[in-house]
């Protein structure tokens, strides 16, 4: 059988430097930082105390108070950015066929706020478990999609995937997978996160994970610089709107990418530590090159996964010198992670979101802080330092890894 | 009005996102108010915390309105 074509159409985004894609779009390009001190919860007890959060956002604008009480934050991050990307894709929800738009939505942790709060709460009591029934359903991961799916009666295929970091890739492949094969119309895809709290920070600070910068926030994200020190945890959402290529075209919709392949592996390697030579990196992106038929060297950009730790950045720019050869070093490469942190499970979806930005303008946002390159690490790639970049993009690269060793890899291309 | 009418209006309203207008003795949880079965058992939880006392289930069942709630609160609670 033929498969069908898949493009995007939507696109919403609430993330440290932007709460919704025109602006996060503006700062990215502009090479702002999102970093500050954690306003969360009191963190003066924890090795690091700054995060990328989410500013100025006043949820019952979106959400009225009484539905949002019974969601956690990731779920109300996950609605906030999928209304805009509904709103941009000029979907009419009476037209549209919504028993085949699914919801796949990506989301490393859940509802971990929720989680603390609640075990918080009864261990400062008897013993006696008097849990608030709402507890589950705030909590667990899939209620983000669930929530989509009811705000907007899309009946189509419906869950949340879980590859920590790599958890919003995953999904846009499997959509990808389900409107190719005619299996959907189109799909909400995207991720969010809500883990600046006080088992996010404390946890990724036991094993060593986050940088501890806290003298310069807004430079502690400096993903191939030389005195970098861990990443800086984000939070927000992304979320996309992927759509069968004819019935975009049918309802006239505007059109800013077609998603050409995705790609996955696995390290077996480590728990958290990347394979030393980045072979499920290599390996994933091969697969994603393959799959969207393409030769290495059509590739112009690549969103890494760039987090700014010691271990992860060297393996991944290796896995990308063996598969593209001497094509690496006419890459442009950067992580925007420098500007908005680390999103964990939607770490995939912002940075899709990025990639296609850069498409659409022509733009490719820096990795910022790069103020010495790491001597491990060739200097004969373009890291896009500092400042973004102009130049002439078809096609582009986004990377996401995850703790447990999962590499998922997405291609956007322009469509001809 | 008695001191724990006013407590079990206050969270009515806080938890269910109701007017205090609304809140009167014969409005049934979930026909008035708009509660769920998830709302209901939030409220009876809401009630046993405030008033730290434990609501058997079969009795927890007989509490369907604003009244039932405040009368069975007046009777167990405090003993």
């Amino acid at each position: 059988m033929t498969l069908k074509r898949v493009v995007v159409t939507g696109l919403g985004a609430l993330t440290p430097i932007g709460n919704d894609v025109p602006t996060f779009w503006n700062n990215l390009s502009a090479g702002v930082s999102g970093a500050g001190p954690i306003t969360k919860f009191d963190a003066s007890k924890f090795r690091t105390r700054f995060a990328c959060e989410v500013k100025g956002l006043d949820v019952t604008q979106f959400i009225p108070r009484q539905e949002a009480r019974k969601m956690d934050a990731f779920t109300h991050y996950a609605l906030i950015a999928t209304d805009e990307a509904i709103k941009d894709s000029g979907m009419d929800l009476e037209k549209v066929d919504r028993n085949k738009v699914g919801v796949i939505w990506g989301s490393g942790i859940g509802g971990l706020k929720s989680f603390e709060d609640e075990m918080i709460d009864y261990a400062k009591g008897d013993g006696t478990p008097r849990i608030n029934p709402f507890f589950i359903v705030r909590m667990i991961a899939d209620s983000a999609s669930g929530q989509i799916s009811m705000r907007y009666g899309f009946r189509g295929p419906n869950y949340v995937t879980v590859s920590a970091c790599a958890s919003t890739n995953n999904g846009i492949i499997d959509a990808f997978n389900y409107i190719r094969l005619g299996r959907m119309i189109m799909c909400v895809v995207g991720g969010s996160e809500a883990a600046v709290t006080r088992a996010g920070i404390g946890g990724f600070n036991a094993n060593r994970a986050l940088s501890e910068r806290n003298d310069s926030p807004e430079t502690a994200s400096r993903p191939y610089d030389k005195e970098r020190d861990g990443f800086v945890m984000g939070e927000g959402a992304g979320s996309l709107i992927l759509e069968e290529y004819e019935h975009a075209k049918a309802r006239g919709a505007k059109i800013y990418a077609e998603l050409i392949g995705g790609g996955m592996s696995s390290d077996a390697y480590h728990i958290t530590a990347p394979h030393p030579e980045g072979l499920g990196a290599y390996l994933a992106m091969k697969d994603a090159l393959d799959d969207a038929g393409i030769d290495p060297s059509e590739i112009d950009y690549i969103n890494t996964h760039g987090t700014s730790t010691p271990v992860g950045d060297p393996q991944e720019l290796k896995a990308i010198h063996q598969l593209f050869g001497d094509h690496s070093f006419k890459i442009n490469i950067s992580s925007t992670k420098s500007m908005t942190g680390h999103l964990l499970g939607a770490a995939g979806a912002v940075e899709a979101i990025a990639s296609i930005k850069a498409l659409e303008n022509q733009i490719v946002p820096p990795t910022i802080n790069l103020f010495n390159v790491d001597e491990e690490i060739d200097s004969r790639f373009n890291l896009t330092p500092l400042k973004a970049q102009t130049r002439s993009l078809t096609t582009v690269m986004s990377n996401a890894f995850g703790f447990g060793g999962h590499n998922a890899i997405v291609i956007f291309r322009k469509l001809s | 009005m008695s001191e724990i009418a006013q407590k079990v209006k206050n969270i009515i309203v806080e938890k269910l996102g109701v007017e205090e207008s609304e809140v009167t003795p014969e409005a049934s949880f979930t026909n008035d108010l708009g509660a769920d079965s998830l709302d209901t058992v939030e409220l009876i939880m809401e009630f046993e915390k405030e008033f730290n006392i434990s609501i058997p289930d079969d009795q927890a069942e007989n509490i369907g309105t604003v009244g039932q709630a405040i009368s069975y609160l007046e009777e167990n609670a405090g003993k």
